[in-house]
């Protein structure tokens, strides 16, 4: 029986199953009730610390900078949520290995950017996984404005991100990215709310072996095969992606 | 021993028990830790007040970055290998979506497309593992070397060897969802049989009856100098599937559809399925894999990966199970 169990281990239960011999005094520490107190403690301090030291640095990070780092939120938003004016990318809810290894490539060289290349090579590498702890654990991309008027460019994106085009060897975007380019940790990033500017930059990068840092070679491959119209509809798509009802 | 005979027991002593403060204190922070791991999250979302900046080093809980980030495959792209060696040469192009027809035919055109792409949505009941039709048939159904529904649709009815009698379309489709899907298929007049046949009739609009279109099935990979090999097979599928499949070949799994679908075990296709042959499965890993990438792998990596798959466990042939 659980609850006997349960019972025969409460402290004082000694005393009805075995008593205590009279020149023992009542009051001795039971052993079994401090180990399970100590335990109890242990898991509460640690699992209300330990797991989220790294997010509360990273938010530190984020909104005040560090270490001779600017804040990420100063370009990234105050909520991750990127600036598309500028095309910097949305970090809210992007996949913790896919940021620590953009930052890792921003400072060793393998992904260029002049802008980020300065300020990774600041950050340590515990900072890195920081921010990328803090970043991935905010929420994602959810539509909150209505999608963008349906235009030719804008369903000409939702068929490249949704069905590719295989005439030409062209897998569909959400065929790596995820059913609705929510990302597919650890190595295929969040493509959705992705500002326009940031995904039409990348998709050029990749198509001139500029952006080199994808696993196999995969994106490249497939950006390889796009045309300036075709990254220019995707990147509008992806921006504010919705997706036509399901069949009947 | 019962509760009730220990409450009595404490009445009767009457002796308070340090050991009641540990446990209280120490339940109090069991619930306290569970409310602050969401609460935290919650919290973080707001930017922290400056006071809470960590003292130096408390993030820096000895794990180097990069530790536990799952293997990432690196490779630097050949340009021979990045370019397909071949372009697909085909002499049919089914419609685009756009020209589906209106109407009840086109109701059932549309839904054999949803059937094909989301099986595990749409004919549920029919399916038997994880996998969708287009898991095999690229693009919908219509990619070239990829099995395409256009160039399969004119080829019935047909003899075939492996059931050794003539075969309807509807047949050859039953066969898929018997042995590929491991399911049962459905009648040839439900819903859905007529919804598949509806959309492969569709695509092959224009198409020559009873002849062998450029595209049709997987291309036929020649033998390989060397004999198919897993223990070669694994090396290939490590550094070229497992980034998509898993290193367990289980696929990819977001929010409880399958981005990548399983390779083996028991929500993979069963034994009797054509994929399970290893000539099959190397002619279409050859043509398809990995995405975007066909024809990439050399010929022979294409035979040991699917000598590698063939080595691993899969749900049985339906017809062995009964007769032997």
């Amino acid at each position: 029986m659980p609850l006997s169990f349960i019972v025969a281990w409460m402290p004082g239960s000694r005393n009805r199953v075995l008593p205590r011999p009279p020149h023992l005094p009542a009051r001795a520490t039971d052993f079994r009730s401090l180990l399970a107190g100590v335990v109890s403690i242990a898991w509460g301090a640690t699992g209300a610390s330990l797991a989220h030291a790294d997010r509360l640095a990273g938010a530190t990070l984020a909104q005040q900078g560090g270490g001779g780092a600017p804040a990420c939120m100063t370009c990234h938003g105050a909520q991750g949520e990127g600036q598309a004016a500028a095309g910097f990318p949305r970090l809210a809810g992007q996949g913790q290995a896919y940021l620590l290894k953009q930052l890792q490539a921003f400072a060793d060289g393998t992904r260029k950017n002049p802008q980020m290349a300065p300020i990774a090579r600041s950050l340590s590498a515990a900072q890195m996984r920081d921010a990328a702890d803090y970043y991935a654990s905010l929420p994602g991309w959810k539509q909150t404005t209505a999608p963008h008027t349906p235009s030719a460019q804008y369903a000409q994106g939702l068929k490249i991100a949704t069905e590719g085009d295989w005439t030409k060897e062209m897998p569909a975007c959400f065929a790596c990215h995820g059913i609705t380019g929510e990302g597919v940790p650890p190595h295929f990033p969040a493509l959705a709310g992705q500002p326009m500017a940031y995904t039409q930059t990348q998709l050029n990068a990749w198509r001139a072996a500029q952006r080199t840092n994808d696993p196999l070679g995969l994106m490249q491959a497939v950006a390889e095969k796009m045309s300036d119209a075709e990254i220019a509809a995707v990147s509008r798509y992806l921006e504010n992606p919705s997706r036509p009802g399901k069949e009947k | 021993m019962s509760f009730r005979t220990w409450y009595e027991s404490q009445k009767q002593t009457r002796t308070f028990h340090p050991g009641w403060i540990v446990m209280a204190v120490g339940g109090a922070l069991v619930v306290a830790g569970i409310i602050a791991i969401p609460a935290t999250l919650v919290a973080e979302t707001a930017p922290p007040p400056a006071a809470a900046a960590p003292p130096a080093g408390i993030s820096d809980h000895g794990k180097a970055p990069g530790t536990d980030m799952p293997k990432v495959i690196e490779q630097t792209p050949d340009p021979a290998r990045l370019r397909n060696a071949k372009t697909i040469q085909v002499d049919f192009s089914p419609p685009p979506d756009e020209a589906m027809p209106t109407g009840e035919f086109g109701q059932a055109v549309r839904l054999g497309k949803a059937i094909f792409t989301d099986t595990q949505t749409y004919a549920r009941q029919y399916v038997g593992n994880k996998l969708n039709c287009v898991n095999c048939h690229l693009g919908a159904g219509r990619k070239a070397d990829s099995a395409p529904l256009w160039a399969a649709y004119g080829m019935f009815p047909a003899y075939r060897d492996k059931n050794k009698h003539v075969n309807t379309y509807e047949e050859r489709l039953a066969g898929c969802f018997r042995f590929s899907m491991n399911g049962k298929a459905p009648a040839p007049d439900s819903k859905e049989m007529v919804a598949l046949v509806s959309y492969s009739y569709w695509l092959a609009k224009g198409a020559p009856i009873g002849v062998e279109l450029k595209g049709r099935g997987y291309p036929t990979l020649p033998e390989p100098p060397q004999k198919p090999d897993a223990a070669r097979g694994k090396q290939v599928f490590e550094a070229n599937c497992a980034l998509c499949h898993g290193a367990d070949g289980q696929g990819t799994e977001m929010s409880g559809r399958y981005v990548f679908p399983p390779l083996w075990g028991k929500n993979s296709f069963n034994g009797g399925a054509g994929m399970s042959k290893v000539k099959n499965a190397a002619a279409f890993v050859h043509a398809n894999m990995p995405l975007g990438k066909g024809n990439s792998l050399s010929e022979q990596e294409a035979w040991d990966v699917a000598q590698y798959l063939d080595s691993k466990p899969r749900p049985p042939d339906p017809r062995k199970g009964k007769s032997s």
